[in-house]
């Protein structure tokens, strides 16, 4: 079974027709990595599948067509979402933050502070006094309390230091083992070493869907990221 | 000097009846930015609905029975109606300050005409047990027993407030929702079910401000616009206190009972001057947001 299957998806902000169609799918297990360069609608895509942005289309997720459903319902089909600039609740302490968060009887706090046990050591902290790194494990901290078993992650790397970059991924690697990543990144770094499949959008339609080792295909990079291909 | 300390004692008390008007303002308005013009009609409909079922009870259950229902009976009245107003209006009208004004404006509008035809344009009296309207003797100077229940309320109420605002899953998620709505949604929580909660709490304690003021301050009556008056006065006390802060509007409460109440009594005597406690607070407003715009504890207006 497809953990996502995404069919004819239309969004249209500000009079801007930012998705145009976009149809893909998510299979169960591993790292998806949704690509494209700056602006062509990788961010909407998961928000179209929260419902956070109004779309058109059908979008199948976790075997429940979530036509018209809110978002809080999306998500409590089970899906963990980590939003690009992260959205702590910056006046909330780090331990109001993942209380927050809680969706399950039994939250796995001792996985969460396992993986990041600088959360447990600033539990009365303010999260708006927290690094940018500090932030990152808050936001995946608060998905990884309930175990979903589809994360949505959007730019995990950004804006954090390349030793802060590939501790996290390592912590996504070990999170991948149990559930499934629909990834957007921009790090290709990162994409290689995490996901097995890749769904390239440009212009707001899937233009290229394959596996991850084709990234290592410089010309493929450039035609579709502006990049060269991380080898 | 007993004067003196017998006049704040009684700003005192109006503070603690404005800052009850002003919390679940400060709540609606500070927290969920919503211009809630109908706040003044939840303290009416609450001091009515003390006033009434008050009015049908047996007198043989003694008036202070009678009055403790009637406390119960503001605080409900005063939470349906804010819950029946944020179910079928308000929750429509987010993120539309425009329309949220005039339609507010309408329903206090219409609402007070409705009770204008009900109940009539005279004043009715709240039943009181005889306790509240005597005083009690504290080293040389007799204080009002019912200022002590309005400040007692607006103590007990700030303190249950705060504690809930930092203690309960629901206050956490209404901290949360006002910094960013969508992704306290995007964690699987229903942040339109936490804002109606907002409503009912913010039209419970207007309920209970509208009650306190007939009592304490408007010799026991109430009246279809008696909760238009104060709602102004609930809006300066929010704006000064800060937006969002209810501690901030508590302190704010207190200078503005006592800023009314000694000039009233100091200046209000003089020919021509007879408004000036209303002026006082005017001024005072004006002051504190020329001096510090964001008020005394509140985020940036």
């Amino acid at each position: 079974m497809n953990a996502l299957q995404v069919r004819d998806l239309h969004v249209t902000l500000g009079g801007s027709h930012v998705l145009q169609g976009v149809s893909f799918d998510v299979p169960t297990g591993g790292v998806t990595a949704l690509l494209g360069r700056n602006g062509v609608g990788k961010t909407t895509t998961l928000k179209a599948l929260l419902g956070i942005v109004a779309s058109t289309g059908d979008r199948n997720v976790l075997g429940t067509n979530t036509k018209g459903l809110s978002t809080h319902r999306v998500v409590k089909l089970g899906v963990g979402y980590v939003p690009e600039d992260r959205d702590v609740f910056a006046g909330l302490s780090v331990e109001e933050n993942l209380r927050l968060a809680e969706q399950r009887d039994d939250p796995r706090y001792d996985e969460v502070f396992a993986l990041f046990p600088e959360l447990k050591s600033r539990a009365r902290q303010r999260a708006g006094t927290l690094s940018g790194g500090q932030q990152q494990m808050v936001s995946i901290a608060r998905v990884l309390l309930n175990g979903w078993p589809l994360l949505l992650v959007d730019e995990p790397s950004k804006g954090l230091a390349p030793k802060l970059v590939s501790e996290l991924t390592d912590v996504l690697e070990r999170v991948a083992a149990t559930s499934t990543i629909f990834l957007v990144e921009q790090n290709l770094a990162v994409v290689k070493r995490l996901a097995s499949r890749i769904i390239v959008l440009d212009h707001g339609e899937v233009v290229h869907t394959g596996t991850a080792d084709e990234l290592a295909d410089e010309a493929l990079a450039r035609r579709f990221l502006g990049v060269a291909g991380a080898r | 000097m007993n004067i003196f300390l017998a006049l704040t004692f009684s700003g005192f008390a109006l503070g603690g009846v404005y800052f009850l008007a002003a919390s679940g303002l400060s709540l609606i308005y500070g927290l969920m930015d919503i211009l809630n013009f109908a706040h003044g009609l939840f303290m009416t409909l609450g001091a009515y609905a003390a006033w009434d079922v008050a009015a049908h009870l047996p007198a043989s259950w003694g008036a202070s029975t009678l009055f403790g229902i009637a406390l119960v009976s503001s605080v409900l009245g005063g939470a349906i109606a804010a819950g029946l107003t944020e179910f079928f209006i308000i929750r429509h009208l987010y993120a539309r300050p425009v329309s949220q004004i005039l339609v507010t404006i309408g329903l206090d509008l219409a609402v007070v005409g409705l009770l204008l035809g009900g109940f009539g344009s005279n004043s009715l009296a709240v039943p009181v047990p005889l306790w509240i309207m005597e005083a009690t003797k504290v080293g040389s100077i007799n204080l009002p027993n019912a200022d002590f229940v309005a400040l007692l309320a607006g103590v007990v109420v700030l303190v249950v407030l705060e504690w809930f605002l930092a203690r309960t899953r629901y206050g956490i998620i209404i901290r949360a929702g006002v910094e960013n709505r969508t992704m306290v949604s995007a964690l699987g929580i229903n942040v339109g079910k936490a804002f109606t909660l907002v409503f009912v709490i913010g039209g419970a304690m207007a309920g209970l401000a509208g009650l306190l003021y007939s009592v304490v301050f408007a010799g026991d009556l109430i009246s279809p616009t008696q909760g238009d008056s104060l709602l102004i006065f609930a809006f300066i006390v929010v704006v000064i206190g800060g937006l969002g802060s209810i501690r901030g509007s508590a302190i704010a409460a207190l200078i503005v009972g006592l800023t009314q109440d000694y000039t009233n009594f100091y200046l209000g005597g003089h020919p021509g001057l007879a408004e000036i406690g209303n002026l006082s607070v005017v001024l005072l407003l004006a002051v504190v947001l020329e001096w510090r715009p964001r008020g005394l504890l509140g985020r940036a207006l």
